[in-house]
């Protein structure tokens, strides 16, 4: 393209590449370790000593964390479907009502719990819970105040995805529907949630992520015998370091990226054969 | 007194979920009720519980109006908030949330910006797959990939290791439980949030504009200062907002990864409630930090809100 700067753009070109492959290191290498010395044989620091699955037989009889670790996916199963059900009317509202009473401040409220610092939000709920209890009675703390914090994070992730999804979306689908005369309520079942049912399965695996990971919300809002797998890792790593935890992770890292893996794919074909179908439509017979 | 009349007969008649928008009114009404719930009136209460005192016997904080004698007292208690006044611990521990969110979010652009940029310059069709492995660890927990740095920063861990092994340093290195080591978690898991703002910024810009500069004799150096950089403020404001906000009250890498000496206000703010069993004080102290981030946060929305506007035209 330029002339006489091929000299200059060869540096800039492997210079990227350095910066990015550094990058990548940085982001990978907790990851990477976590799963190599999961097989180590010895419980020193992280001194290889020998290929084992020792710690992976010792977790399967570490009742704490399984126990845990099903709580766990059970208030996940629930908060992610909450959240996305939650998430997407709060997108619905923000990307199809341009004007309502107080929209700033809807729009401000449903964004805020991203940013807002977890500690903050677990403690402010805590403190809501046991005001109630002392006038009502209830709640007690335990799975459902858990399910109740993690639907707030999720719906404000939930929201993203589905908004940027809807936004993407031309309205003029929306209205050549209405034009051959759909009722808002066909247009939204028979257009917008096909056209939109993949960021709703990204938000709902985001959100039973988040809710699996997550340690402050969790501390606040559970009580006696309600104590989710992250509380238990957590408590554990505080202390120091402990190989079983290191085995949870590389089978979680390998759960994750088996989903993940999976997921693409088929995102993938999906995606291919739309596009197939588009250019179908639209070639001239 | 109109509207509030109006929103009464909506409400009493069920005009809202039996009149002509419907829908719409649903669509509204149910995350606003849910969040209302669930946001609002905790802060609010929050509120109220730093104002109150915690002597009153069976309950765990006393009531800020009381009525005696025909007479209604509103009873203000504001000596939390003077106290972490005059409390210089107090301060320090702001100040030092400050900081630390501040390096991180500096060091999280110095990485991230050049990463984004390179990813955006990179071929379309790799693009995707270099955007997925920077998405694939927030599939992987958060909380084990945080701890992983423990043993990696160790005094007997991977790293220390490695530069005895290369003959770099004869002694281990005390890395861990240092400032040294909170940094380098809160800008490993901040990371991400620096890159993507940025990265879709960067990927949208029109090239045709560094053509211009180019045609116009500007250096690539200069076009990256005086095109790029510019170009692509929206994109540093939301990255800086996404590390800097909720590093200020990070709570996890600092238990984790820090030491005695790093001062932050997330792990004050879980002494006083969970050691000291101090609600008024904690709710004084989440006030203030709420007070703190509320410029950064209205930023923010703003930035947000505009970005919204854009993509609708």
């Amino acid at each position: 393209m330029s002339t006489g700067n091929n000299a200059h753009s060869f540096l800039q070109r492997w210079f990227g590449r350095g910066w990015l492959s550094l990058g990548y290191l940085f982001l990978y290498l907790p990851i990477i370790v976590l799963i190599v010395f999961s097989f180590n044989s010895s419980r020193q620091d992280m001194v290889w000593s020998g290929f084992s699955l020792r710690w992976y037989s010792e977790l399967m009889s570490d009742t704490e964390i399984i126990s845990g670790f099903g709580l766990s996916l059970k208030i996940a199963f629930m908060s992610a479907t909450s959240s996305v059900i939650l998430g997407t009317f709060a997108a619905f509202a923000l990307t199809s009502y341009q004007r309502f009473r107080g929209r700033t401040v809807f729009s401000a409220m449903v964004s805020a719990p991203l940013v807002m610092p977890e500690v903050i939000i677990g403690l402010s709920l805590l403190l809501m819970l046991v005001s109630m209890q002392k006038v009502f009675g209830f709640p007690e703390r335990g799975v459902l105040t858990i399910w109740l914090g993690h639907t707030l994070l999720g719906m404000a992730y939930a929201a993203v995805v589905v908004q940027s999804r809807l936004q993407e979306m031309s309205k003029s689908l929306a209205e050549a529907a209405m034009d051959l005369g759909c009722r808002a309520h066909q247009v939204f079942f028979l257009v917008t949630l096909p056209n939109i049912t993949q960021a709703l399965a990204s938000a709902w695996l985001l959100t039973f992520t988040l809710s699996l990971d997550d340690v402050v919300l969790s501390a606040f809002l559970s009580g006696p015998g309600s104590t989710t797998m992250p509380l238990v890792i957590f408590s554990r790593a505080r202390l120091g370091l402990d190989p079983r935890v290191n085995a949870v992770a590389a089978l979680t890292i390998l759960a994750v990226s088996i989903a993940v893996i999976v997921y693409a794919v088929m995102l993938a074909r999906a995606d291919r054969r739309r596009r197939k179908q588009l250019s179908a439509a639209y070639t001239p017979d | 007194m109109t509207p509030i009349l109006q929103l009464l007969r909506n409400l009493v008649t069920l005009r809202w979920i039996t009149g002509k928008n419907a829908g719409r009114n649903v669509v509204i009404a149910v995350p606003s009720l849910f969040l209302a719930a669930a946001f609002l009136v905790p802060f609010l209460i929050v509120l109220r519980i730093s104002l109150s005192d915690m002597e009153t016997a069976g309950s765990p904080f006393g009531g800020l109006l009381s009525y005696v004698d025909g007479i209604v007292v509103l009873k203000v208690k504001i000596a939390n908030y003077l106290f972490i006044a005059a409390d210089e611990l107090y301060l320090l521990t702001y100040l030092s949330s400050l900081k630390y969110a501040a390096i991180t979010t500096a060091i999280c652009l110095v990485i991230g910006y050049p990463f984004a940029y390179f990813m955006a310059r990179a071929r379309p069709s790799i693009r995707p797959v270099l955007m997925m492995l920077v998405m694939l660890p927030f599939w992987t927990s958060f909380l084990l990939r945080v701890y992983a740095w423990k043993g990696i920063l160790a005094n007997h861990g991977l790293l220390n290791d490695l530069l005895i092994a290369l003959g770099v340093v004869n002694e281990p290195l005390h890395m861990m439980n240092t400032s040294f080591s909170l940094v380098v978690g809160m800008v490993y898991a901040y990371l991400p949030f620096m890159i993507l703002p940025l990265y879709a910024n960067l990927v949208k810009m029109d090239m045709r504009y560094l053509e211009a500069a180019a045609d116009l004799g500007a250096t690539p150096l200069q076009a990256f200062w005086r095109i790029t950089v510019p170009l692509s403020k929206s994109g540093i404001i939301a990255g800086a907002m996404l590390v800097f906000i909720p590093s200020v009250g990070e709570y996890v890498i600092p238990e984790l990864l820090g030491g005695p000496e790093t001062l932050m206000i997330g792990r004050v703010l879980w002494d006083e409630y969970f050691t000291n069993n101090d609600w008024a004080m904690a709710s004084s102290v989440t006030v203030l930090v709420i007070l703190l981030i509320l410029v950064p946060m209205a930023i923010f929305n703003k930035y947000k809100m505009d970005q919204d506007a854009g993509k609708q035209t």
